[in-house]
């Protein structure tokens, strides 16, 4: 029996890794083919018969302007991460556990930037960011205000997907009785079960800010896609390996990210229960 | 004591009166202009000595859509950064069109970051004066009264004639607009932007219409033209960019002849057509905002455009300026970058308002149709 | 008496969120629809709403929802299928960093260069389209597909599916061992298993994030300006060249009458959703 049991395991392992392997294959063809033809465009030389070269690339190094604009496009992508979580994951732990019914509507409210071109938002943000900018800061960094609603769309789903695999009203019920505080219990109890979820909605947050370009054109803001935009004009090779050069440093800067994520050892609910046994005695 | 008081009185009227001679006098010999911000040319501004003084005081200009491979405007940034350098410039949204500098300029109000000049076309400046501030150039006599507004609201500064931009080792030797039709066109040729939307590509219509029969009055000989293009499959709706250009995309591009020729430096074998047929001319126009936030800074610009070194640094660009005739005359044109600029033989014709007005529209409710 | 004060408290929990929201994005979306309703000098009017009914707009209308729900449908199954190739790797591996990591960055991929990738690649002047030209194989034998509707469907692919592997993976991650364990001990077979056990309890959560991928779609605009430039043939195009038109067919108004059906059209979807939701919930059970 045990023999049939696990023969029966192996074949379907190897199903699984055969799925996989087709997966990532046709995954990686379609996605890395258009990349690798980015790339191969910004080693041409100038005539056709020139050589290949990696001028473009060499050139981006000599724009002072783009180190301000990447500092500001990073500090941007850590203040709305920040904000974004602030934000998002209290409000949804607390929806979940006494505000049911505001779920639909919290949730067609993440969807609400999303409905609204940029184009159009923007119109409605500049009354908002006049005002800023007389009496609170004209700073780039106020930006983060409208990226928050910006990744709100993405995080939430993100967010629901993780908070919806973990039983939060039991976990949160079982640390209240131990005597934990909603803090504790935010930050000590929810927060390392769904580190995948928050991880992602990082990672949706970063990528939004470092890749974004109508809001802060419109606004008038040399941020990295605005800067990154007037650096193309110069040739066709810079501007492509300026774009491919983003892409490079957002891919980097989101695995440095991921390091974060040792996936501290998931409270399993079964563990948890045990302990409320041995506590109550 | 009942005397003291009235010639104490006296007195400090006296010395009242000369602090403020004193203070009146000093700010026309270092500040120069009090009030830059109504200031109509630079003598309102005590001379071009105080315009600079107190552009220096400024000390930074907001632009906005001026990308620097357009008409050579990069080199005339670094230029001016150049002559004046406590002047700080800071360049906005390249991309924009000129309804977004517009937009811009009404939407940040006074804010520090609003533009303080704009360069657009002829019928966003038209249409929007409101938003403009008067100011006369020092040279503004070189320019002819049909290209400028009598009180300085707006004044047109470069410009050229509608081409057809063509890679020739891609594509045979283009002659006529009919070439275009032939099957080695096959999927090649392109309109730089939208013509409901953008200026240039609004004039490249209004050009294959007036080298297949219509007139300036009638768009629709050349919404037709493209039509029959989309129908052989060479025409293709994909934006136009250096590299879609250089990569063999769009080796063939309806553009202003200053902006294509800008094609050469990533493509060597670039070449440049005007129909002889249709010789379409286009200006865009040169405004400063009424609610800039450096208005001394801004005028200095426009005196920086309008001199001889601004205007070469367009005709560099192979564009036209607007003092071209003047500067020929007077000698002071940059001969060799005058003999580049590409051959034109025949008189070339101007959009007028009314007419960009009748065409736009047309094009409005039957260019979607015609390209799909 | 206790009831009522409870639910007072409660409130209190959803407010910093609300306030946020109410000043940033509800504030500016009641300016928008408020501009819907007025003429370029100021005055009220329904004339934007009326203008909705030209023909090029009912087109791009329509064009946006076919090719939103399409690209919606197809990114969610190929995404969800990439995420649980994913997930059923090692938690902690290289390759799910790598490839979570390379999804965060072309979710969010688009625009102008994205159009090139594409044009760079499988264009017609594309490295790919030449080598196969080498091999006799024509792709753009019947027509230039890439400059209409089906390029855009494939290009939006590109980032959709990424999107859905990152907002959907949480999901997957949460399937527990114990319930294939479960079903296996009960003689079930892997259709069964996913039928009644893992299906079930995953399809809220892929609902949920094909609407997004549908939202994400319809607003999308910069790559599809990229590559089809003229015409404007999908609703966003139309709201940009009614903002940005420089030859005098400027109209605001309209403009933010079009941005208001936008959101008119989503909330219709997400009521759908919502049904289809709870049908969901009833059939599978």
């Amino acid at each position: 029996m045990a023999a049939v049991t696990q023969s029966f395991q192996r074949t379907r392992r190897q199903k699984l890794q055969v799925f996989r392997g087709v997966i990532f294959v046709a995954a990686g063809l379609f996605f890395l083919v258009p990349l690798f033809a980015m790339f191969e465009f910004t080693t041409r030389g100038r005539l056709l018969t020139d050589p290949r070269n990696l001028d473009a690339w060499k050139s981006i190094a000599t724009y002072p302007d783009l180190i301000a604009a990447i500092v500001a496009s990073v500090e941007l992508a850590a203040i709305t991460s920040f904000a974004m979580l602030v934000l998002l994951v209290p409000t949804m732990v607390w929806v979940r556990l006494r505000l049911r019914r505001l779920n639909r509507i919290i949730e067609f409210i993440c969807l609400l930037p999303l409905t609204i071109p940029a184009i159009v938002l923007v119109v409605g943000l500049v009354p908002m960011y006049q005002w800023m900018g007389i009496n609170f800061s004209d700073s780039i960094l106020t930006l983060a205000f409208a990226y928050v609603v910006l990744v709100l769309p993405y995080c939430y789903r993100a967010l629901d997907a993780g908070l919806s695999s973990i039983d939060v009203k039991t976990l949160s019920e079982a640390a209240r009785s131990l005597g934990a505080s909603w803090f504790t219990v935010m930050v000590r109890v929810i927060v390392p079960n769904i580190s995948s979820a928050i991880l992602n909605a990082c990672f949706l947050s970063v990528a939004l800010v470092l890749g974004e370009y109508t809001i802060a054109q419109n606004l008038l803001y040399n941020n990295l896609q605005v800067e990154i935009a007037l650096l193309g004009r110069a040739n066709a090779g810079v501007s492509i390996a300026v774009s491919a050069a983003s892409l490079l440093f957002a891919f980097v800067l989101l695995v440095l990210l991921s390091l974060f994520n040792r996936g501290r050892g998931r409270l399993r609910l079964d563990d948890l229960k045990q302990v409320m046994r041995t506590e109550r005695g | 004591m009942k005397w003291s008081s009235p010639v104490r009185q006296l007195g400090l009227a006296v010395v009242a009166f000369l602090l403020v001679a004193a203070c009146g006098s000093s700010p026309s010999s270092t500040a120069g202009c009090s009030s830059a911000k109504t200031a109509t040319s630079a003598s309102d501004c005590g001379g071009m000595n105080g315009l600079v003084a107190a552009a220096n005081a400024e000390g930074a200009l907001n632009v906005i859509a001026l990308p620097p491979d357009w008409a050579n405007y990069g080199a005339i940034i670094t230029g001016f950064q150049a002559k004046y350098p406590s002047i700080k410039i800071t360049s906005d949204n390249p991309n924009g069109s000129s309804q977004d500098e517009v937009n811009a300029v009404q939407q940040l109000g006074a804010s520090n970051r609003a533009p303080d000049v704009v360069d657009v076309g002829m019928a966003v400046a038209l249409a929007n004066t409101s938003l403009f501030a008067p100011y006369k150039v020092a040279l503004w006599n070189d320019i002819l009264a049909s290209q400028k507004e009598p009180t300085g609201l707006w004044f047109q500064d470069y410009g050229g004639y509608m081409s057809i931009g063509y890679d020739s080792s891609k594509v045979p030797a283009i002659t006529a607009l009919s070439d275009l039709l032939g099957s080695r066109f096959s999927g090649k040729v392109a309109l730089n932007g939208d013509p409901t939307k953008a200026n240039a590509a609004l004039n490249g219509v209004m050009m294959a219409s007036l080298a297949n029969g219509g007139s300036l009055d009638d768009i629709s000989k050349g919404v037709d033209f493209f039509h029959q293009l989309k129908g052989k499959g060479n025409f293709v709706p994909v934006q136009a960019t250096t590299a879609t250009v250089k990569n063999g995309t769009t080796p063939v591009v309806f553009d202003w002849d200053y902006l294509s020729a800008a094609h050469g430096t990533d493509v060597p074998t670039w070449k440049v057509f005007v129909p002889n047929n249709a010789i379409l001319g286009g200006y865009y126009a040169q405004a400063i905002s009424k609610t800039a936030p450096h208005p001394a800074a801004a005028r200095l610009w426009e005196e920086y455009l309008y001199s001889d070194e601004g205007q070469n640094l367009w005709l560099k660009g192979l564009a036209r300026p607007v003092r071209m005739q003047a500067m020929i005359t007077a000698g002071t044109v940059d001969k060799t970058a005058a003999a580049a600029l590409p051959p034109v033989s025949g008189t070339p014709v101007f959009l007028s308002a009314t007419q960009a007005t009748t065409a736009s529209a047309y094009l409005g409710s039957h260019w979607a149709a015609a390209i799909s | 008496m206790m009831g009522g004060r409870r639910l007072s408290l409660n409130w209190l929990g959803a407010v910093p969120f609300l306030v946020y929201v109410a000043v940033f994005l509800l504030l500016p979306t009641a300016i928008i629809t408020a501009g819907a309703f007025l003429k370029g000098d100021g005055s009220a009017t329904l004339s934007n709403f009326q203008d909705l009914s030209r023909t090029y707009v009912i087109s791009a209308t329509v064009n946006s929802i076919l090719l939103s729900a399409l690209t919606a449908i197809v990114g969610a199954s190929f995404g969800a299928l990439l995420a649980y190739a994913i997930a059923t790797g090692n938690p902690q591996g290289l390759l799910r960093r790598v490839v979570v990591s390379a999804a965060g960055v072309l979710a969010q991929f688009g625009g102008v260069t994205l159009a090139f990738a594409f044009l760079a690649s499988i264009g017609p002047a594309g490295i790919v389209t030449l080598l196969a030209k080498q091999y006799g194989l024509y792709v753009y034998a019947g027509g230039f597909w890439i400059y209409d509707i089906r390029g855009l469907e494939l290009v939006y692919l590109y980032f959709q599916i990424p999107l859905m592997v990152l907002v959907f993976l949480p999901a997957v991650d949460g399937i527990k061992p114990q319930w294939r364990e479960a079903a296996e001990s009960l003689g079930g077979t892997t259709w069964h298993y996913w039928r009644y056990v893992a299906g079930p309890l995953l399809a809220p959560a892929f609902l949920g994030c094909t609407l997004l991928l549908f939202a994400n779609s319809f607003s999308a605009y910069a790559t599809a300006n990229a590559l089809i430039n003229q015409g404007g043939i999908i609703l966003p195009q139309q709201i940009a060249n009614a903002l940005s038109s420089e030859v005098g067919l400027h109209e605001p108004g309209f403009a933010k009458a079009m941005a208001v059906t936008m959101i008119v059209i989503v909330v219709m979807v997400t009521v759908l959703y919502s049904l289809l939701q709870r049908r969901t919930s009833k059939w599978l059970q």
